[in-house]
């Protein structure tokens, strides 16, 4: 981390936390993404949205290179993710959705796996693990199997795995779902220190209430494409963020139907 | 309600093969396969119409009395219970219990063991067609058998139900029914050499087997055309009480399973043992090893295969037993050198999108191959020279044993940086995290073929020089070629073994979001 890099060159602003530039993806005939770009300010909250399908998971699997484009450059802090995945991948901390666990591995073992499998040192990981499990209120299923915890027990702790390297950007897809709203009120008040210490949080999430109050930044994604992004304020212009998204987005159906299901 | 629950019960069945034409392969395969087994077994109830009234009499009582005890056992310890009509589906509909019952237990008989045991419990009735009485008597004994298997396993299902959504029930069951599976050459041959040798009790074991539930439809034809009518009667009134006793037993045990979903959870248990990972050096490759190792102990995928190591030399010692030549002890450890060594070749097609946390963290590829190995190692080294150590033991022939060892260590060093290189580039289909390890997903079967074959015969040629060694020995007879042999083993092991490991490390690092990805195909 000590050379400098080049992919910083044009760029006289500040350096965003992260920028895509026409990241494309396409699976067999289905475009999945198509030509998304983004510029994530550093120590910004940052929130995608986006109805199912919509090409979040995609985007964010590129952007942490978990998934390689077809077009497109990711650079993280100043680093391309696709030229540098080393030194990239030190600087996120990554909670990709719908991939499985070792969940043979019991919480403390598997957050502890995540630190060693980042050479971290040994003492370091246990005092981190420690931490964690206590933030993430799982020190009581520490021994427990993953693969016996409950869905919001086992977000938490591939959230906890994600976040022992103290990474400068954490890409969270989906991090509230199953979790309970006691723990989901710690990890936001978690997240909300990070960012105002300098980190920087990007989640996607369909749930336009929580973005709203949570996120000073936001991206509406739909088709593969960005409809609207800029500051939360900016993008819903006066309305809700869920009706400025209902409204970009569209399909909306103000039908009169199922009126038998007022009959009873 | 019945008619539809058996519609249902197809449409599944239909729009399950429909998922993948590899299914239906699957699935013709085993129909073929059972036809085969019907065809004979109804050939042989119809020859047996022309045997004496005592055998005939012997051996439909005997085989529906297994058919019985299978439908009751086999469910359970393969855990491959058919859940297509699973009971705890219809608790949100409001479905009567007599009509639930009816249609479950008729929606059992829909499948390829349904049908099989149908077509040769009717095949009975040919067996007995030596007057209308008798073949009437095997017609009504035929059904109730047949309802009896059903229902029987429909109880044992339900009533294990909560046990067996259990995950250390499930894990545990998988790796017993491991062992009668990987002896059964064995045991068929005692099994078959006892009854041989005694063939008199037969007809005893049948007489007793014909007054329990067992064995009692079965007997009702025989009975009849014995000219034992009482017999007959008492013996039908026990089989219907069974089958009553039976369906009145799963609908008690379906009534209370339908308001009390089984109960997966497991107590919780404080941190603070770390296991293997707080042992092994605080490195990514002693991590990964540690990981790997935990999950060979843990992972009932990974333990089965485990499981097969300390039953080979039962099995050679078994077959030495029997023919008094212990030369085959001398394949033992160069066999299990392989096994293990190759068993890797699938790792990250068994860590599935797990792997994701690999290429989420960037470990590099060195560490993550180094890891692996190391893990295999540490237990496939002991085995190996166990057994070399064992098998000259055993035949007194330790001039063999330099050049055993040289063979399987170079077995052993060679396979484990070959499937370093393998598990980097190629995924196989193998059963999914949680599954049971003889459930094998619909996937790539051309490609897990091809991986599968190419390695082995790569394997073959990486190992021709210690395999020409021991030819050697054995033909001149000089001791010197054992101990060149030994050295030539280790030498090129491992430096076949150094150079896998950092050739499919550099693979690793190149296409590790492209690995990941053809792992996601298989979840």
């Amino acid at each position: 981390m000590t050379a400098p890099l080049p992919d910083q060159a044009s760029n006289s602003g500040p350096i965003p936390a992260l920028s895509i530039r026409g990241l494309a993806k396409r699976f067999g005939g289905k475009i999945a993404v198509d030509g998304i770009s983004l510029e994530v300010p550093a120590g910004s909250f940052f929130g995608i949205v986006g109805p199912n399908g919509a090409g979040k998971t995609t985007t964010l699997s590129m952007a942490t290179g978990l998934l390689r484009p077809d077009f497109g450059t990711v650079v993280v802090h100043g680093v391309d993710v696709w030229q540098h995945p080393l030194e990239a991948k030190r600087l996120m901390g990554i909670l990709p959705d719908g991939v499985r666990l070792f969940d043979r591995l019991t919480g403390e073992q598997l957050i502890t796996y995540a630190g060693l499998l980042r050479g971290m040192d040994k003492a370091v990981v246990a005092a981190r693990v420690a931490d964690l499990l206590a933030a993430m209120d799982l020190a009581q299923d520490a021994g427990t199997l993953v693969v016996d915890y409950s869905a919001g027990m086992t977000k938490k702790i591939a959230l906890a795995s994600a976040m022992i390297h103290a990474p400068r950007l954490l890409v969270l897809d989906e991090p509230f779902e199953a979790v309970d709203p006691v723990s989901a009120a710690n990890i936001r008040s978690i997240l909300d220190r990070y960012v105002a210490s300098g980190g920087t949080v990007i989640v996607s999430s369909h749930v336009m209430d929580l973005v709203q109050r949570m996120c000073d930044h936001v991206a509406v994604v739909a088709r593969g494409r960005v409809l609207a992004a800029g500051t939360v304020d900016e993008v819903r212009a006066g309305a809700s963020l869920e009706d400025r998204f209902v409204q970009l987005v569209g399909g909306h159906s103000h039908t009169e139907g199922l009126e038998w299901l007022r009959t009873f | 309600m019945v008619a539809h629950l058996l519609r249902l019960k197809l449409t599944l069945l239909r729009n399950g093969l429909r998922r993948s034409p590899w299914q239906l392969v699957g699935m013709a395969i085993a129909g073929l396969y059972a036809l085969g087994l019907v065809a004979m077994l109804v050939i042989a109830l119809v020859l047996l119409r022309n045997a004496g009234t005592g055998t005939a009499h012997t051996a439909v009582v005997l085989g529906g009395s297994a058919a019985v005890l299978g439908w009751g056992v086999i469910p359970v310890v393969a855990s491959a219970t058919d859940m297509t009509l699973d009971p705890a589906r219809f608790t949100t509909f409001a479905i009567p219990m007599r009509q639930l019952l009816a249609g479950l237990a008729l929606g059992g008989l829909i499948g390829i063991p349904g049908l099989a045991t149908t077509l040769v419990a009717l095949a009975t009735v040919a067996t007995w067609s030596r007057g209308v009485l008798p073949a009437l008597a095997a017609l009504v004994g035929a059904c109730l058998g047949v309802m009896t298997c059903v229902v029987l396993a429909k109880v044992v299902t339900t009533a294990t139900a909560g046990l067996a959504a259990s995950r250390r029930f499930k894990d545990i069951s998988i790796i017993a029914f491991m062992v009668p599976l990987v002896l059964l050459g064995p045991i068929v041959a005692a099994v078959g050499r006892g009854v041989s040798a005694s063939t008199g009790f037969l007809p005893d074991v049948a007489g007793t087997l014909s007054w329990t539930p067992l064995g009692a439809p079965w007997a009702l034809g025989g009975d009849v055309a014995a000219g034992r009518p009482a017999a007959a009667a008492v013996k039908l009134l026990v089989s219907v009480a069974v089958l009553a006793g039976l369906a009145w037993c799963w609908k008690l045990l379906l009534e209370r399973a339908l308001v009390t979903p089984p109960y997966t959870g497991a107590g919780k248990r404080k941190g603070g043992r770390l296991g293997l990972l707080g042992v092994l050096p605080p490195t990514p490759a002693g991590a990964v090893m540690a990981r790997s190792l935990t999950y060979w102990l843990r992972d009932p995928r990974y333990s089965g295969s485990l499981v097969v190591i300390p039953l080979l030399p039962v099995i050679m010692l078994f077959q030495g037993a029997q023919t008094g030549h212990y030369g085959g002890v001398a394949f033992l450890a160069p066999v299990s050198a392989f096994i293990l060594a190759w068993s890797i070749s699938a790792d990250v097609s068994y860590d599935n999108t797990a792997f994701a946390l690999h290429v989420a963290t960037g470990v590099r590829g060195v560490a993550d191959r180094l890891g692996r190995s190391l893990a295999c190692l540490a237990f496939a080294l002991p085995v190996v020279l166990v057994f070399a150590v064992g098998a000259a033991a055993l035949t007194r022939d330790w001039a063999a044993l330099p050049g055993q060892l040289g063979l399987s260590l170079g077995i052993l060093f060679s396979g484990l940086g070959l499937s370093s290189v393998v598990s980097a580039r190629y995924t196989v289909t193998v059963p999914r995290p949680g599954d049971s390890p003889f459930k094998k997903p619909p996937g790539n079967v051309g490609q897990t073929l091809a991986v599968q074959f190419v390695g082995m015969l790569v394997l073959l040629v990486l190992v021709l020089p210690e395999a020409a060694l021991l030819v050697a020995q054995a033909v001149t007879g000089s001791a010197l070629f054992g101990w060149i042999n030994l050295a030539v083993g280790l030498l090129l092991g491992l430096v076949l073994f150094a150079a896998g490991v950092r050739l499919g490390g550099k693979w690793l690092d190149a296409r590790g979001p492209e690995l990941l990805a053809q792992v996601s195909v298989n979840r």
